[in-house]
């Protein structure tokens, strides 16, 4: 371990190597029965990674332009040497990432780590899961097939109902009035480009900001310690905690090819822009809870058409929930019950409306 | 614990511990071997198909004017078909065997000249001057009818 020890030193003479990674040394993190729920942040994080690598294998073939895209996913699962498992890990990591990523912040809720002074941490977390939502949205559209082609119609058209600027904000992410091949290469854009830099800018926000306030305590676990003898239970960050990480990565990742695997992500036929809708159409599943409620809700309300009700009340809906943490800033008593109660109802409703669409015609 | 127990147990542990280190060093390289096999498998692209035969129709008779050239598909890669001042037909290989570039026929030099590194070929392919280390591969010419046909040679 010569060379190691000799790159250290180097580094430590120009950088205080030492001094830099001191803190790391000293980091600790809280450890109790509720200690697990804090693996879904990392494990996304980990899916992420992941999705950015099998990204950038998948640009070494994929083609964004209507004639070709389909086609070059077909060469990628047939020709390409494990392009199919590579194709199946991105389809199926994009989807666990969402999963997780739900998990994580459902976990942070009920455990009420949004309380001051995390609340900032919270919100970053939010700007996330919408840019995770819009990879997920534009990526879907990327292999140009029948679903993905006509899940992209409705949910731009969706986009269209904002009240004032829905028309203008539609033909902004069509690239013209229709689903074309305009549409392709913009979504390619985004998915590869424009997300990516963005994420990378709140990513490196939020693991800073968990960094600076540390993990928190559940208040529960927190009253528990200050009236037991023993005080407040941590384990140290490196290396105890981050071989768990490691080795909850370390699952995830078997898991992930697994899944990739044995259910390997098919691709269906290829967009037919002239051809009808075909029966049984559905968005990817995230979405699904927002699709269902759009179909339930009559044509006109009043004076207000139902699908532009239906977008303002998720947009009311959303502002409410990424502004959550301001309205509980100490996690006690009537506000934090009202967090509570918003929580198990956005649960309830989001896992109630899934359901539904899935077994509804 | 006796004495005679406690030692009995630290001359064991490192066995022991020497086996599960082992097993998960093991375990953990083959894992690592089995992220990276389908990885390097995936960067390499697919071979191809090689479209072109060792016949190829690289234009018409009367399409050429005397002391000029033009570049042909021959498969994937292009291929260079001159008719020279005396009206005679040559063709060759199109590929700078310098640095891949394509070459061109000169009518004012009567020579192929390649003009990324200025590589100068004559007529039957030799490589004259500049950095070109090899001559281009020269191809057999037929005019049959109004086609010009073009082969590789057998054993090029």
């Amino acid at each position: 371990m010569g060379v190691l020890r000799r790159v250290r030193d180097w580094l430590d003479q120009r950088f205080g190597w030492a001094e830099l990674i001191a803190p790391l040394k000293k980091k600790t993190v809280p450890a109790h029965r509720y200690s697990y729920w804090y693996f879904l942040g990392g494990i996304t994080l980990f899916l992420f990674l992941i999705q950015v690598g099998t990204g950038i294998l998948l640009l070494l073939y994929y083609r964004p332009s209507a004639n070709e895209a389909f086609e070059s996913v077909q060469y990628i699962m047939t020709q390409v040497q494990f392009g199919w498992l590579v194709r199946s890990i991105h389809s199926w990591a994009a989807n666990l990432m969402i999963l997780s990523a739900f998990l994580h912040m459902f976990s942070v809720l009920f455990l009420r780590a949004y309380r001051k002074p995390r609340e900032l941490t919270w919100v970053s977390g939010m700007v996330l899961l919408a840019l995770a939502l819009g990879f997920g949205f534009s990526g879907y559209l990327l292999p140009w097939n029948t679903l993905a082609f006509f899940a992209t119609k409705v949910g731009t058209d969706v986009a269209a109902q904002v009240p004032l600027v829905g028309r203008w904000l539609m033909i902004f992410l069509r690239g013209g009035e229709e689903v074309t091949g305009a549409t392709l290469i913009r979504f390619f854009g985004f998915h590869v480009a424009l997300l990516p830099g963005i994420t990378t800018l709140f990513l490196a926000l939020h693991l800073l900001l968990v960094q600076r306030f540390g993990i928190s305590v559940p208040p529960a676990v927190e009253k528990e310690w200050q009236g037991s003898s023993r005080g407040a239970r941590e384990i140290r960050f490196f290396p105890n905690f981050l071989l768990r990480e490691l080795m909850a990565w370390y699952v995830a990742l078997g898991v992930l090819g697994v899944l990739a695997a044995l259910l390997p992500w098919g691709l269906g036929t290829k967009a037919d822009p002239f051809a009808p809708a075909p029966a049984g159409i559905k968005p990817e599943w995230y979405f699904m809870f927002m699709f269902q409620t759009l179909k339930l809700i009559p044509a006109k309300i009043g004076f207000i058409d139902g699908e532009q009700l239906g977008v303002l009340l998720f947009a009311v809906a959303g502002l409410v929930w990424l502004l959550l943490p301001f309205f509980d800033p100490e996690g006690r008593g009537r506000a934090q019950r009202w967090v509570l109660g918003a929580g198990i109802f956005a649960l309830t409703y989001i896992a109630g409306m899934t359901a539904y669409g899935y077994m509804a015609k | 614990m006796c004495p005679h127990h406690a030692l009995a147990d630290s001359e064991a542990a490192p066995a022991r511990r020497r086996f599960v280190e082992w097993l998960l060093g093991g375990g953990l390289l083959a894992s690592v071997v089995s992220f990276f096999y389908p990885l390097v498998r995936y960067l390499i692209p697919p071979p191809t198909a090689d479209l072109g035969s060792d016949t190829v129709v690289a234009g018409r008779v009367g399409e050429l004017k005397r002391n000029t050239g033009k570049i042909f598909r021959f498969g994937s890669r292009p291929g260079l078909l001159i008719l020279t001042a005396e009206g005679e037909y040559r063709a060759l290989s199109a590929t700078c065997t310098h640095l891949d570039c394509t070459v061109q026929y000169r009518g004012d030099l009567h020579e192929i000249w390649c003009a990324c590194h200025n590589g100068l070929y004559d007529l039957n392919g030799r490589n004259l001057s500049g950095p070109p280390p090899r001559p281009l591969e020269a191809y057999d010419v037929h005019v049959r009818g109004d086609e010009i046909v073009v082969n590789r040679r057998r054993g090029a």
